[in-house]
């Protein structure tokens, strides 16, 4: 996801001389391309976070179009007052780019699991903030907050969901989730790159007699309610997969939006991280499996939730139904 | 520089100054006001004599820009720009009230000539440098001035800044340090000791000079000869009083936080309508 976001502001930074990009000393291999073709446009600030967003606000006040870049936290929380105070209240064209979403920078320990990121940014006033699911989203995500002005966030994860677009010509907007399949049983609402592990539960779900459809939220503030809510008056049964705290990230926030609206699922679930430290470290993947956020697992516990409210749901070994999957999402 | 505007001279408008931050501290209930004389000169000199900047247009793009990084001094720079045309004196009696956009610490928000809310301390400096580094690389002429406490050098983000700035060499960003030797809850010295101060920024790069901060005529005549070295951040070191003006106010930790009322008050603005 990250060369993909990277390669694509290049293209942008061509075009537009305000685009500069400001990295906290990170990028090793990945901003080559950048800083050689455009070096009046790039700037190391060290590894100096706070002075980075600081920076980046003076620059973005005085015309320019500033990405902050760094991994995991650094760029979020590490400045999160100069985030506030500087770039938010004074509304300046700062994006904040954190490569390394949720476990993936897993085996690095806690300083690097960024799982608190999402609740902690959608609190900021002001704040664009964007979790793209797949590599299209990545990619259009770097031209869509290019073009919205303030302050935006982006969490670029290391994995990525199968995406594209759902259909030839399909234009990507920030604040308007795209609902990849549709289902009769239940929905999935996901946000970041573990969208895989949620179509691969979908999957096993159709398998299982079991229609489940799936929403990427890639935006996550502002949060497109629609979808989630029509899902919901559809099928009674709502889901939500994040690679985050289940503290204040998507499934606290749809679930808002569902209270909000008066729309009450019969059947609700929050597949998240416990709130905690993670000091058993790994891979992304390994990560996913032993906090029950693989696929297998979500299909597992959804059919379970299921069958517990429906009993009428029948897990069987049935030939799945006619799937509605849109086939890229397979 | 605009012409058409008649200018206070900095002697005239440090003293208004103060007698405006008096009231607006008094009226509102506010603390802050020995914070606010200690750096009532520098605001003064460079709101009359140094400041490249036009209240008929406060966006002007060849202005210069003054961050007010110790934003608890607000009021002082509220009073300038009010003194200065950029909006009514009258305004002033709305700071720290009630549904007032005059905010303790200062706020830009509707407030002409004001570039940057602060109120947090160790913002100023890098958000400075980011003006400086955006106007040299678009070869443009303003110069940033920031202006910063003693006590707001304890925050790690200063030394980011102040080593960025260094490295590359940021001619057109000054920095001004009001430097009264007390902060909120004992002097300096006491606290975390800043000296050798002047050694600390010139090791980081930075042109230093240093000056009586009360002293209108070397304050000018410094910031006059910017940079102080050729390729180089500039920063004044401004030796200053906290509560200067104010007898009993002056070199006391009380006046951080207190606010005259009263009798206080009364006897305040009798010396600084008094005074020089």
């Amino acid at each position: 996801m990250r060369d993909h976001f990277v390669k694509r502001l290049c293209e942008l930074a061509e075009s537009d001389r305000r685009i500069t990009l400001i990295t906290g000393d990170l990028g090793f291999g990945v901003l080559n391309e950048f800083r050689q073709r455009f070096p009046r446009q790039f700037i190391n600030a060290g590894i100096a976070e706070q002075n980075m967003t600081g920076l980046a606000t003076g620059m973005a006040l005085e015309g320019r179009i500033v990405f902050t870049y760094s991994i995991g936290n650094f760029s979020t929380l590490r400045c999160l007052e100069q985030i506030r105070n500087d770039a938010c209240y004074h509304e300046a064209n700062v994006k904040i780019v954190s490569v390394g979403g949720g476990f993936s920078y897993g085996a690095l320990g806690i300083s690097h699991h960024a799982t608190e990121d999402l609740a902690i940014m959608r609190s900021l006033p002001g704040l664009t903030v964007v979790s793209p699911c797949g590599l299209w989203e990545a990619v259009q995500a770097a031209e869509a907050v290019t073009r919205t002005p303030g302050v935006c966030y982006v969490r670029i994860d290391k994995s990525a969901g199968p995406d594209g677009p759902i259909y030839a010509g399909e234009r990507f907007e920030l604040g308007k989730a795209r609902r990849l399949c549709q289902g009769t049983d239940c929905t999935i609402a996901v946000t970041g790159g573990i969208l895989e592990e949620a179509v691969a539960a979908a999957d096993i779900l159709r398998s299982k007699g079991i229609s489940a459809g799936v929403i990427s939220c890639h935006t996550i503030k502002p949060f497109d309610a629609d979808p989630v809510l029509q899902a919901c008056r559809e099928t009674g049964a709502v889901f939500t997969v994040e690679e985050h705290t289940r503290c204040g990230g998507l499934g606290s926030l749809v679930a808002e939006v569902l209270m909000d609206h008066g729309v009450h699922p019969h059947v609700f679930h929050r597949f998240a991280l416990e709130a905690g430290f993670s000091s058993r470290v790994g891979s992304q993947r390994y990560l996913r499996n032993v906090y029950g956020l693989d696929g297998r697992t979500l299909a597992d516990r959804i059919s379970e939730a299921l069958r517990k409210r429906h009993p009428s749901i029948v897990v069987a070994d049935h030939p799945a139904p006619r799937s509605e999957m849109n086939p890229r999402f397979r | 520089m605009p012409q058409h505007e008649e200018r206070i001279a900095a002697k005239d408008l440090s003293k208004r100054l103060r007698c405006h931050a008096l009231r607006m501290t008094s009226l509102g209930g506010a603390s802050h006001i020995g914070s606010i004389f200690s750096v009532a000169d520098v605001i003064a000199v460079l709101y009359a004599d140094i400041l490249r900047v036009d209240p008929a247009r406060p966006s002007w793009p060849e202005r210069d820009r003054l961050i007010l990084s110790k934003g608890h001094a607000g009021a002082c720079v509220y009073a300038a720009l009010a003194e200065r045309g950029f909006f009514s004196t009258a305004k002033l009696e709305t700071f720290y009230q009630d549904g007032s956009e005059l905010s303790g610490h200062v706020s830009h928000k509707g407030i002409p000539g004001v570039e940057l809310s602060t109120g947090s301390l160790g913002h100023g400096l890098s958000v400075g440098g980011g003006m400086a580094l955006s106007g040299r690389l678009d070869g443009r002429n303003y110069r940033t001035f920031v202006v910063m406490s003693d006590g707001e050098c304890d925050e790690g983000s200063n030394w980011e800044a102040i080593l960025f700035a260094g490295h590359h060499r940021l001619d057109n960003l000054v920095a001004i340090v009001d430097y009264n030797k007390i902060q909120s809850l004992a002097p300096v010295s006491e606290t975390l000791e800043l000296e050798p101060f002047v050694e600390k920024w010139s090791s980081f790069g930075w042109g230093v000079r240093e000056v009586d901060g009360h002293d209108h005529e070397k304050l000018a005549l410094a910031l006059r000869s910017l940079p102080f070295v050729p390729m180089r951040p500039s920063v004044l070191i401004a030796h200053t009083i906290k509560g200067k003006g104010v007898s009993f106010m002056e070199n006391s930790v009380l006046w951080h936080y207190r606010c005259a009322k009263g009798e206080e008050f009364d006897r305040a603005l009798t010396e600084l309508e008094g005074g020089a």
